[in-house]
């Protein structure tokens, strides 16, 4: 698979929110506003390729070579965790001004389940780093790309929601939404083709 | 002293939903549930995690400093997720192989680590067992509903039991990603009418 | 009992004690697991090869070979020592909803005896035709050596699954591959001889 096909297949034919249902708490937990929603995406990004090359040279470098191959799930989480912590720590430390923008999400991804979920995709399909950090890149764009038009989606529906049958108030308009944007989405496969 | 337990066992259930009350772990319960048998298993692997992260977590809650408890709580959890994932590998194949990534995701579902840390480091090992059963019964409830209901409508089946007949027509969009949001969501709304009428 | 305070003494100790126990479990349920698991996968595929090439009295998944710089992976199955046929399993990137994997038997006069999917992302009820019958069959008893496989609207002779082009033409390309992995295996046998 060439390397425009993976970002074209992981940005709009198999998006990783609307068609693979990864991410799917912040997606929608962090969407009410644009501003958010983009926050929320920015963070996802950076954390989301850098664990991409933590795990991949966890895994090949260090599990694989000692047959701990069954360790992955554990190792990778921790791997996450603590690269989040560290990824806290320093933009604290060094870019203020990025660790104010993106410094209330970064908590939040941790228990992402994309990210984890990105990280094991790339080894079960056996990618080389590069292909792995572009596929997590792209997977990354994909979700930002997402929860950015749905949370212009939802910011239409709550300045009318008065209009709205009391019946799918709250959650339910919400999944509504949710399955039109998954359903506009699915136009995009065979794309490419 | 009944009465807390069995209100510790039933609030998962149906007043405390993890799917249609707290939104927890959706990202299995739109992924998998394209039949009612995978949501079953789903729900089941979920819940067995569940039972015994709470129960070790409960037992082992004095002698875990407060400021590292997430990390251990994590690492706990992730160990009971890849002793699942290896035992459904190797005795329930089929089943593994449908649910695919999404059992290593069970570490990463907010249900277990929610209730370790508002449960289970909180009260006794007894009590963390009854919360965790009634939290995994609400939430394979929830997944089996919602995999019955895409099941029906989109394969025209139930349990792999198909109704439907070689030429039927079933509405393939609810097997389809767009389907699973759709279907939950008239689920709720027939959640909130039934807990909103007998308030 | 009190809870321990956090001093860092502690901490590094209970960390340390979790994650060796961790790790012994893990390690003993793998232990346990190793054979059925392996038995579980080796099964899948054998029978799948069984499903399409019939008779064989060894393990042709012990025997495997692939070819270089393809993902092409070969089973050849024996009868009283002689190579009878070969399962080939191949696969192309190419589907509507991306990658399609199929097993496909090939007797060693040329002729096909079948294919099975054994991965896919088609759309259901459209593009998953092409792991049906109507669709399959058109392979079987076709050769390997003489035989076109191209679409009918590519100058082929196969007809295509009517609305799923796409997916028909990926599992065509899936055949191609096979085919030409399965000449290239052919030859060198005969060589071998």
């Amino acid at each position: 698979m060439s390397l425009t096909m993976i970002f074209i297949s992981a940005i709009l034919v198999n998006n990783i929110v609307l068609s693979q249902f990864l991410g799917i708490c912040p997606f929608l937990g962090v969407s009410k506003k644009i501003s958010t929603a983009a926050g929320m995406g920015a963070a996802v990004m950076f954390v989301m390729t850098i664990s991409s090359i933590a795990t991949w040279l966890v895994y090949y470098k260090l599990l694989a070579p000692n047959g701990l191959e069954f360790m992955s799930t554990v190792v990778f989480i921790l791997v996450i965790a603590s690269l989040v912590q560290m990824v806290e720590i320093i933009l604290k430390k060094t870019t203020p001004a990025l660790y104010q923008a993106l410094g209330i999400y970064l908590p939040l991804i941790t228990t992402n389940c994309a990210v984890l979920g990105v990280a094991l995709l790339s080894i079960q399909k056996q990618f080389s780093l590069i292909y792995a950090v572009c596929f997590s890149l792209a997977n990354a764009i994909g979700f930002t790309l997402a929860i950015i038009l749905f949370a212009g989606l939802r910011e239409r529906i709550d300045s009318t929601a008065y209009a709205l049958p009391k019946a799918v108030k709250g959650t339910p308009i919400v999944l509504i939404t949710a399955a039109l944007l998954s359903l506009a989405f699915m136009g995009f496969s065979g794309i490419g083709k | 002293m009944k009465s807390k337990s069995l209100e510790n066992l039933t609030r998962g259930m149906f007043k405390e939903n993890p799917v249609f009350v707290m939104m927890l772990g959706m990202c299995p319960t739109l992924g998998v549930t394209t039949s009612m048998s995978n949501g079953l298993g789903m729900g089941l692997a979920t819940m067995f995690v569940l039972i015994m992260s709470n129960m070790f977590i409960s037992l082992v809650k004095n002698v875990i400093p407060a400021q590292v408890r997430i990390p251990c709580y994590i690492v706990m959890i992730a160990s009971f997720v890849t002793i699942i994932n290896l035992l459904m590998e190797a005795y329930l194949p089929d089943l593994h192989a449908k649910l695919g990534i999404y059992i290593p995701l069970i570490v990463v579902n907010c249900i277990i680590l929610g209730r370790a840390e508002a449960f289970a480091s909180k009260n006794n090992i007894f009590q963390s067992f009854l919360d965790a059963v009634g939290m995994g019964i609400g939430f394979t409830l929830a997944l089996s509903l919602l995999g019955a209901v895409r099941e029906i409508l989109g394969a025209g089946s139930i349990m792999g039991w198909s109704f439907i007949g070689e030429g039927g027509y079933p509405i393939l969009l609810f097997i389809m990603p767009p389907g699973a949001f759709l279907a939950l969501a008239a689920l709720i709304m027939g959640y909130n009418k039934i807990s909103g009428a007998s308030k | 009992m009190k809870p321990i305070k956090s001093t860092l003494f502690n901490m590094v100790t209970v960390l340390t004690i979790v994650a060796i126990c961790s790790a012994a479990a893990i390690g003993y349920v793998y232990k346990i697991t190793k054979a059925p698991i392996d038995d579980a996968k080796n099964g899948n595929i054998l029978s799948a090869i069984k499903e399409i090439v019939g008779v064989f009295d060894n393990n042709p998944f012990e025997e495997r070979t692939s070819i270089s710089g393809s993902n092409v992976e070969l089973y050849p199955a024996r009868e009283k020592g002689t190579i009878t046929s070969v399962a080939i399993k191949s696969s192309s990137d190419e589907g509507f909803g991306g990658k399609i994997e199929l097993i496909i038997g090939i007797l060693m006069d040329g002729t096909i005896t079948g294919y099975k999917i054994v991965e896919q992302s088609e759309t259901p009820g459209l593009g998953t035709k092409v792991t049906e019958p109507q669709f399959s069959n058109q392979f079987v008893g076709k050769n390997a050596y003489t035989d076109n496989f191209d679409l009918k609207k590519d100058g082929g002779e196969i007809d295509a699954v009517t609305g799923a082009t796409i997916s028909s033409r990926a599992v065509v390309g899936a055949v191609k591959n096979a085919v030409e992995a399965y000449n290239k295996f052919a030859g060198a046998t005969h060589n071998e001889k």
